[in-house]
């Protein structure tokens, strides 16, 4: 396994009553792609969140390149995140901006370029992901897809060394799904970023996977290769990637 | 009896929790006044939402308000023979009252909701986590602009609802029931000092900070409102509570502020 870019140690979270995470312990390798999987409410978001410092755990340890994210102040969490791209559930865009302003921002914000600088790169990264001729349309006036490539594109202006995507099909037609995932994988070669993807979309999912983590009551149940998840002997991870890929032949039959 | 205790415990550590949460709050906006670079382009632009959109509401409320105070005091008036103080009561209830209080009140329900709402629906559609996870402060790049924004509006609306009362008043006064012209001006010049100046810019400052705290504030912490529920319908529920705690902190202030400085 690669050197660990992230790691988890006994990280406990709970929100009231409901305790989310219960001792979570697991490492992300650098340069791989690690699926984290399980079933809704099993903490996958909240796991995101405590990475990127968002959320902060009850107890335990979360290393991001060997920094306690828990024990950081307001600008080592700022310093922190400039490692990180996220493309969240529904793009997360500012809609009061538009394409071109929402991809522009993280360099308007974070770099000393210039304004004909930023005008080039983003346009460039805005032709390379499929939007060319888009830039001044508002996000209300885009498809679900063109909004995920959209949060891509800003996510990738500064060349992130970890990508996160929580849920990054969701609301899309398989179709849909397919060239998202192809744009991640060709995407992740061009700037060779860390990969982190929360997902339900088993087993689409698990040819882009080195490694998939599975969620289970607040737990890890398994870390392992998508061949082994699927050929795993444990009833509940039987269980869970049957009962997914149960639920999504069902749906597409339903369609 | 046992429940009852807990429930009051559990009430007071959330209303302990919400008021540090939004003390936090109200620190980090003013603390983006002082980080640099400066966001001029944001605030003008929240200056023209917040303020000059602002305007016709204000002056509409202003004259009517002037209008109804010279109609009332000089029938008031009339009774001890004393037409002629109408300036100064008109004047003296705008500045010192009516002025700050509608202002502030009128600009709660256009543009205070507006941001309570704008913020709500930022939190809910995740684009405030984004802008954090791209290492951007939200309240530097978001809260601090409508803070200024709202800091400079308000005692500006205030100043222009005073003037426009004003003539209100000596539309209804003068023009209509025929109150001398003179003893409408000289009057108000000889009863308005300094001191009456000077409350209606504190409170005209004083509650621009509310409105605008209380507002951000019960938008950006949408999620971490008890019983405001989720989506839309919870927008919606903390927006008509922003809107209704800041009118009453007004009121509130209005009276301190009035006992405290008049």
């Amino acid at each position: 396994m690669n050197e660990p870019i992230i790691q988890f140690d006994a990280v406990s979270k709970s929100f009231g009553s409901q305790r989310v995470l219960a001792g979570v312990d697991f490492v992300i390798p650098s340069g791989k792609t690690t699926v984290i999987a399980g079933a809704s409410g099993q903490g996958k978001s909240v796991t995101l969140k405590l990475m990127l410092g968002l959320l902060r755990p009850d107890a335990g340890r979360i290393l991001v390149k060997g920094q306690d994210v828990a024990q950081m102040g307001a600008s080592g969490l700022n310093a922190m995140r400039m490692h990180f791209g996220v493309l969240f559930q529904g793009a997360a865009l500012l809609d009061s901006l538009s394409v071109f302003d929402n991809v522009a921002l993280p360099l308007e914000e974070r770099t000393k370029l210039s304004r004909p600088e930023i005008r080039a790169k983003v346009l460039g990264m805005l032709d390379q992901l499929g939007l060319g001729g888009h830039e001044n349309k508002f996000p209300a006036q885009l498809s679900g897809g063109m909004k995920k490539r959209v949060g891509l594109a800003r996510a990738l202006m500064l060349q992130p060394e970890i990508m996160l995507f929580d849920e990054p099909t969701t609301g899309l037609d398989p179709e849909k799904s397919m060239e998202i995932y192809q744009l991640f994988a060709r995407t992740q070669q061009q700037f060779g970023y860390t990969s982190i993807i929360v997902s339900h979309d088993i087993p689409k999912i698990f040819n882009l996977a080195d490694h998939v983590i599975i969620m289970d009551k607040g737990k890890i149940s398994a870390f392992e290769n998508p061949e082994a998840i699927q050929h795993s002997t444990d009833p509940d991870i039987r269980e869970f990637v049957h009962t997914t890929m149960g639920n999504i032949y069902r749906s597409r039959e339903m369609e | 009896m046992l429940q009852q205790i807990e429930r009051l415990g559990n009430n007071t550590i959330y209303y302990l929790q919400d008021l540090g949460r939004m003390g936090r709050f109200l620190l980090r906006s003013i603390g983006g006044i002082f980080q640099r670079p400066f966001r001029l382009q944001a605030t003008i632009r929240q200056t023209q939402l917040i303020g000059a959109n602002s305007f016709v509401v204000i002056f509409f409320t202003a004259a009517f308000t002037g209008m109804v105070l010279g109609l009332q005091g000089y029938y008031t008036l009339r009774k001890f023979g004393s037409e002629g103080a109408l300036g100064s009561a008109v004047a003296l209830s705008l500045i010192r009252e009516l002025g700050p209080v509608l202002t502030a009140l009128m600009v709660t329900g256009r543009a205070g909701s507006a941001m309570c709402a704008e913020l709500g629906i930022m939190r809910n559609s995740e684009q405030l986590d984004a802008l954090e996870c791209m290492a951007v402060d939200p309240f530097r790049y978001l809260i601090t602009p409508k803070l200024l924004a709202t800091l400079i509006s308000i005692p500006l609306l205030t100043l222009i609802f005073n003037v426009v009362g004003i003539f209100g008043g000596y539309v209804a006064g003068v023009k209509l029931l025929g109150v001398n012209p003179g003893a409408y001006f000289s009057g108000m010049a000889q009863s308005v000092i300094n001191k009456d100046i000077n409350l209606c810019i504190v409170k005209s400052f004083v509650f621009a900070l509310l409105v605008v705290w209380i507002c951000t504030g019960r938008g950006y912490f949408v999620h971490a409102i008890r019983g405001a529920g989720f989506g839309a319908e919870g927008v919606s529920r903390v927006t008509t509570q922003a809107v209704v705690l800041s009118s009453i902190s007004i009121l509130i202030w209005d009276y301190l502020l009035t006992a405290i400085l008049l």
